[in-house]
């Protein structure tokens, strides 16, 4: 089965919990005084779940003829790409994600910019380390005297924060 | 009118606010020059930017500037690497690239400029005089018109954006209308939908939303799959002037296609790229027959007419957004998100309401198309240097960049997680084939969707207001038919071209 009928079928799983939700366990607890009302707030998500049906199962069963993909890059042939310098940023970003607040914003943002040229193959730590470093520095400039938005530059240990 | 526009110029011609219109200009052309970063992306990456600066005309303008910025970025690299970074530029490429090859490439760089300026300048002058009549129209509107005339948008939407597959463009439009109800409405104050996840008692975030259906699946696409550059001594753009014989041919194009561009862009989904392919094709089929052979081998009218219409047609693209509040695409619908959380509805009340936002938007129009006019085309020979910036380096910034959008706007690191997870699914999507757009739109007019649909109910108490009110009742069939017709499906399959970014 195609990858576009295998997300259509997952979409349908989706529409059917959220349609399930919408038509039988929603309307439990409404108000008395909002019965009354001709729209409840389960009408609009009842009528999504039955389009959305309908369009998963168009997908699923191939209803509709596709016309020939022009596109460059196909999932088929996702080993010949470069599979594992894409999954090596996604896992840095997460790390980013986690080690921002901890490590503080110029640590971890020059951490990725540095390991993330690393993975993309890059290994001239002299212009790798300068780079990121400086840019890291920019955008927090940037960012927190120009715009004003506050970001812990450092980590807290070092700032007096008791980590 | 003459007082709003009075307000307007004075708004628009601040130091500020034309400082703000040239670093629009000029970070849009910097990022759009860059293949396989659309509009969309950018203006995504700028929104964090621009709300936090506060002010809502400046936060348009400044996004409105990355918009025509990114578009006059993306034909350059079409004309001189033969690598169009937006979709609406595929065409400027047909006759662009074959001028660089003939080394021409400075003669063909002046024609896109000219053409794009008068395009845009064009269609701000036809904007000033539609979005006033338009939005006095609007404003005899009710909900329950309100409501199909949304429900039309996103039809069309559908039946344009899938790439020869409605029902996957309808299965999107849905689920973004799905993600929408997720959290508290507006009309009912319940949670909805939250699985008792806390986080999820205010929604999803926009920004998160639309950085990880853009920014991130084509960073992560030039990952996967690195283009390879075909470089036609780019570094030599010599000789920018273009004759008067030139001009006198490019001139009645570029008046044709700004009126077509314009009215292409004021539709629903249909938008820049369909507008310049159009241009194209109808200037090559009035040509003479001896220009019909030049075009495709560097023909100055193939090159003028798709820069024209693009432009106009981006200009175009503001009408619905300004007068009735419902984008007519990807790129107008983040601008939309952008205004609400700038806590500024566009709609027809825009105008009459705070008219400083308003007009200071289209006066900046006609001040961006002078920016990158003026200040673009000498820089371009230094600005095209960034096309030389190793991939290494580029693709860190950019996910560094997506990330901070998503950051910023909420200060949460939780945030970026989410962000990760959206991207992980949108590229998926990507790969099987899934316009991304629609999600993005559906999302984003899903609460105004919803809300003028409980009011007409409640106000017909029923579904009765689609039968009692025949305008709505045309437009609900409007609607159908766009869905059901299938012959727009072909027309937008053709003009999908190789790893181009999507929409406009």
């Amino acid at each position: 089965m195609a990858l576009d009928r295998w997300i259509a079928l997952i979409l349908l799983g989706i529409c059917l919990a959220y349609g399930y939700t919408a038509w039988f366990t929603m309307d439990a607890d409404l108000a008395p005084f909002m019965q009354r009302n001709p729209i409840w707030p389960s009408t609009f998500p009842k009528a999504l779940s039955l389009l959305g049906m309908g369009a998963a199962l168009v997908t699923l069963f191939g209803l509709e003829k596709s016309t020939v993909k022009v596109d460059d890059i196909d999932y088929r042939r996702l080993h010949e790409y470069k599979l594992g310098q894409a999954i090596g940023l996604l896992a840095l970003m997460v790390i980013y994600a986690l080690t921002l607040r901890p490590f503080g914003f110029l640590v971890a943002t020059s951490g990725f910019l540095i390991i993330g040229a690393f993975i993309l193959g890059e290994r001239k730590w002299h212009v790798m380390i300068p780079v990121g470093v400086i840019a890291a520095f920019l955008v927090w400039y940037l960012v927190s005297q120009v715009l004003e938005i506050y970001m812990r530059p450092l980590p807290g240990f070092l700032l007096g924060l008791g980590g | 009118m003459l007082e709003g526009m009075l307000v307007g110029l004075q708004t628009a011609l601040s130091l500020k606010m034309i400082l703000v219109v040239i670093g629009g200009c000029l970070i849009g052309t910097f990022i759009g020059m860059l293949p396989g970063l659309g509009p969309m992306s950018i203006i995504a990456i700028m929104i964090p930017v621009a709300i936090s600066m506060g002010d809502p005309s400046a936060a348009l303008i400044l996004l409105a500037g990355v918009y025509y910025g990114a578009i006059f970025g993306g034909s350059t690299s079409s004309i001189l690497l033969n690598a169009p970074g937006v979709a609406g530029t595929v065409a400027t490429s047909f006759d662009g690239y074959p001028m660089t090859q003939q080394g021409k490439a400075g003669k063909a760089l002046t024609i896109a400029a000219i053409a794009s300026f008068c395009g845009g300048t064009i269609g701000a002058i036809l904007l000033m005089i539609f979005a006033p009549m338009l939005s006095s129209v609007a404003l005899l509107f009710h909900s329950a018109e309100y409501f199909a005339l949304m429900v039309v948008g996103l039809s069309a939407i559908a039946a344009f954006a899938g790439t020869g597959q409605v029902a996957k463009a309808v299965m999107m439009t849905t689920l973004g209308l799905i993600m929408a109800t997720v959290g508290e409405g507006a009309l009912f104050n319940l949670p909805r939908f939250t699985m008792g996840i806390m986080d999820l008692q205010s929604g999803f975030g926009f920004i998160t939303l639309a950085m990880a259906m853009f920014a991130l699946p084509e960073a992560l696409f030039l990952v996967l799959k690195p283009r390879e550059m075909k470089d036609s001594g780019s570094g030599d753009i010599k000789d920018m002037r273009i004759t008067r014989a030139e001009a006198r041919a490019i001139a009645p194009v570029i008046g044709r296609q700004s009126l077509q561009g314009f009215f292409i862009g004021v539709l629903p989904g249909a938008g820049a790229t369909i507008a310049s392919f159009l241009g194209y094709a109808v200037e090559r089929n009035i040509a003479t027959k001896e220009e019909q052979e030049q075009f495709g081998k560097g023909s100055i009218k193939g090159l003028a007419a798709p820069e024209t219409a693009n432009n106009a047609a981006c200009t175009g693209s503001f009408v619905p957004l300004l007068t009735l509040g419902i984008p007519g695409s990807g790129t107008t619908a983040i601008l939309l998100g952008a205004l609400i959380a700038l806590n500024v509805t566009p709609g027809p009340r825009l105008m009459i309401d705070e008219p400083q936002i308003f007009w200071a938007v289209i006066i900046s129009m006609y001040i961006g198309n002078l920016v990158l006019l003026v200040l673009n085309l000498p820089l371009i020979p230094y600005i095209a240097k960034v096309l030389m910036v190793p991939r290494n380096y580029l693709i860190p910034f950019i996910l560094f960049f997506t990330l901070m959008g998503a950051y910023i706007g909420q200060n949460n690191a939780t945030e970026l997680l989410i962000l990760v997870a959206f991207g992980i699914c949108a590229t998926a999507l990507k790969f099987a084939d899934y316009p991304l757009a629609p999600l993005l739109i559906g999302f984003i007019l899903g609460g105004m969707l919803e809300d003028n649909f409980s009011r007409s109910m409640q106000l017909y108490d029923g579904i009765a207001f689609v039968w009692e009110r025949p305008m709505t009742l045309g437009l609900l069939i409007i609607a159908a038919i766009l869905i059901v017709l299938p012959s727009y499906r072909t027309r937008r399959a053709k003009l999908r071209q190789v790893g181009i970014a999507d929409g406009d």
